[in-house]
């Protein structure tokens, strides 16, 4: 069975578990909408200052709703000992984690699509013009998020205090992704936005660095 | 143990000695005085603190290409030595800084950099701690300590390109630059010693934890001897 | 070396596993002390033992989920000695039932094993799915989440699934813990069914399971060693026998 193939029979798997109930996709959306909103006490939403702060903002909110809802992805597999029922098939371990990836991928894609509209609403803060470039930040950010996240969630399933320690082993990892991806959304959000090629080049680094890492690791990762 | 005593004995006075060179033997800085002595176990502790971490992330990768427990227990050695380097590195920093440039800290690239690293690497020590089968253990943390030491890199680059977007005052740049010769023996001779300390630490975890693996393996064996039914003994013994 | 594809029910391809000096620590504890067993394809060996004895474990490595510390396993595929040094391929001829169902318990009965037949490269998955569920007695809860089925059902949904696949190694863990009477029948005729077929079968009980009479062999581990076996071509009632009493 090629990796390809049963990559995509476990992603529709992920996609029907998550979609059949929507838990994880709503609660994810409403933390992310409490830390924006939480944030508006932190300063004065005026437009000059929504276009410095918010785009920091933005991405903390990303990155904390994440982590909360990067736990799951492996834990799950643990009822049951259904990951067990994956191993003994006879598919890649990079099958079981690029699929994980790629679903969470998707998960964290439909947050952003949600908040970002309401971000620009709340703080009075334009999209026009820069929402194609804007995209690609954010693809490229998620990924990111994504890749050492699942992985870290394969990881943290394992030990206790699994939901503080996710995000305590994410985090710090995750700075040079926060910096790029902040860096690069506030340069759009000037008055003659500009994809900041650097920032550009640091996140799509960021990703090839921790994707290669994740495909050279990842039979240590999902074995026993 | 006559080596440990006598190595140990050693970097002893090696430090006493640097110490001692450190606080009356190196002149006087021009501006600074007193307080610029500092700098002589400051620096040698951050490059204690890299070649510990170093350490881990060879540690790691052998682990998971050997799976020998020798290279677990370097591994959290490392880890432990690089943290207290570490440690001690960001508490004399600020100590330095205060008087001299009146801040306590900045964010600047290099200072940003060991803060997450201080971070990334205690991290690895929890998560050791909160992780009970010793392979899981050892395989789970190898795999993270390398994504951590890759992270490294990244972490300094993108705060130096923030730094050059906004720029702070610049205050530790010039140290290294045109140190008077004595100066420079003086740190010679104390980067030694910090590092000599630092390996000396680490040999001793290394062998403290690679006991500790021992002693759990002999208490397991006899646990299972005196619960195992007879047949076993007989099977063992013939 | 060839391994003809199981889905074929025409061609059965004899599968016999060896371990070769098995031994199996987590950290400082050995589950398994040297483990040296010879299955040859076809026999039904009913692998006893307290717990803690290491039976789950050997298991679970023969099953290719976990790895022994140390010895070896391999598969003997085809006549003669073949070895299938190839796990891809060895896996598609194993299944196993767990101590837990290996379900998820938010998909259907049907999607469960629809997902397994898609892993497995089967073929004619909807037809498929559909016999095995209506074999194994929950053909009127298909489109029932796993959720909410006893334990008897779970179970019974467990053991149809490792078999979905058509092993020719199958790996059972006390098959047979909560199955209720309906199941233990189903269970029962299941498993001569596979061993007249030729599969060879490893199974974990306790000496008071009634699928005992098919064994034809009885391997008791003790302490993570073998300690009685009455062999490929022996009688395994005294063993069994023995052990009951014990029991």
């Amino acid at each position: 069975m090629s990796t390809t193939r049963a990559m995509a029979i476990l992603l529709a798997k992920e996609l029907r578990l998550e979609f059949r109930t929507r838990e994880l996709l709503s609660a994810t959306i409403v933390f992310a909408l409490v830390i924006v909103v939480l944030f508006s006490f932190a300063f004065d939403p005026t437009a000059a200052e929504s276009r410095r702060y918010g785009p920091g903002l933005l991405w903390i909110a990303f990155l904390f709703a994440g982590s909360l809802m990067l736990n799951p992805s492996f834990a799950r597999e643990q009822t049951n000992d259904t990951l067990d029922a994956l191993r003994m098939a006879p598919i890649s371990a990079f099958a079981i984690l690029s699929a994980k990836m790629l679903a969470n991928f998707i998960f964290m894609s439909l947050v952003e699509l949600v908040l970002v509209p309401v971000f620009s609403v709340l703080y009075n803060v334009s999209l026009t013009g820069v929402a194609g470039r804007l995209i690609l930040v954010l693809v490229l950010g998620t990924i990111g998020l994504t890749v050492t996240g699942t992985v870290f969630s394969a990881i943290s399933s394992h030990a206790r205090m699994r939901e503080l320690l996710l995000p305590l082993l994410l985090l710090p990892i995750l700075t040079p992704l926060l910096i790029g991806a902040v860096e690069a959304t506030a340069s759009l959000l000037v008055d003659q936005p500009e994809l900041d090629r650097t920032w550009v080049a640091l996140l799509a680094g960021f990703d090839i660095v921790f994707l290669t890492a994740s495909w050279l690791l990842c039979d240590y990762l999902i074995e026993e | 143990m006559k080596g440990r005593i006598a190595s140990t004995v050693f970097v002893a006075a090696l430090i006493f000695f640097a110490g001692y060179a450190a606080l009356f033997i190196a002149p006087d800085e021009k501006t600074m005085h007193a307080i610029q002595r500092i700098f002589y176990f400051h620096l040698p502790s951050w490059i204690a603190m890299f070649t510990a971490f170093s350490v881990v992330f060879v540690a790691n990768i052998a682990y998971l290409a050997t799976r020998k427990e020798k290279w677990d227990a370097l591994g959290v050695a490392g880890a432990e030595a690089g943290v207290v380097c570490c440690t001690i590195g960001l508490a004399t920093g600020p100590l330095w800084a205060r008087p001299v440039w009146g801040i306590w800290w900045t964010w600047d690239a290099r200072l940003t950099t060991t803060f997450i690293l201080w971070l990334l690497y205690l991290s690895y020590l929890l998560l050791r701690g909160l992780l009970d089968d010793p392979e899981k253990k050892a395989t789970l943390s190898a795999i993270f300590g390398i994504f951590a030491f890759l992270d490294v890199p990244l972490v300094y680059v993108s705060n130096r390109l923030w730094r050059t977007q906004h720029p702070q005052p610049v205050i530790l740049g010039g140290n290294d630059s045109g140190l008077d010769p004595t100066m420079s023996k003086v740190l010679l001779l104390c980067v030694i010693a910090v590092m000599g300390v630092m390996i000396i630490v680490l040999l001793d975890r290394y062998r403290l934890e690679r006991l500790r693996h021992e002693f759990e393996e002999l208490r397991q064996e006899i646990e299972t001897r005196s619960l195992a039914p007879s047949s076993i003994l007989e099977k063992e013994s013939a | 070396m060839s391994v003809t594809p199981a889905t074929s029910r025409t061609a059965v391809s004899p599968f016999g596993i060896s371990f070769n000096g098995v031994e199996k620590r987590f950290g400082s504890f050995v589950a398994l002390r040297g483990v040296s067993l010879q299955i040859l394809s076809g026999e039904f060996v009913a692998l006893l033992g307290a717990n803690g004895a290491g039976k789950t474990t050997l298991l679970r490595i023969a099953a290719l989920l976990a790895s022994p510390s140390r010895g070896k396993v391999q598969f003997t595929v085809g006549h003669g000695s073949g070895d299938c040094s190839d796990p891809g391929e060895a896996k598609k001829l194993i299944g196993m039932v767990g101590h837990s169902t290996l379900l998820y318990d938010e998909l259907t009965a049907a999607e469960n094993l629809s997902l397994f037949a898609q892993l497995y490269g089967l073929d004619d998955i909807t037809a498929r799915v559909a016999d095995s569920l209506q074999a194994c007695g929950l053909g009127s809860r298909t489109a029932s989440l796993v959720r909410t089925f006893s334990r008897g059902m779970r179970q019974r949904l467990a053991i149809a699934r490792a078999l979905l696949h058509g092993p020719r190694l199958l790996l059972l863990d006390e098959p047979a813990a909560g199955l209720d009477r309906q199941g233990l029948v189903w269970l029962g005729t299941t498993l001569e069914a596979l061993r007249k077929d030729g599969c060879t079968v490893l199974m974990s009980t306790h000496a008071r399971n009634e699928s005992l009479d098919l064994a034809t062999r009885a391997v008791a581990l003790a302490g993570g060693l073998v300690q009685h076996d009455s062999g490929p071509g022996g009688d395994p009632r005294p063993v069994l026998a023995a052990l009951r009493a014990e029991a």
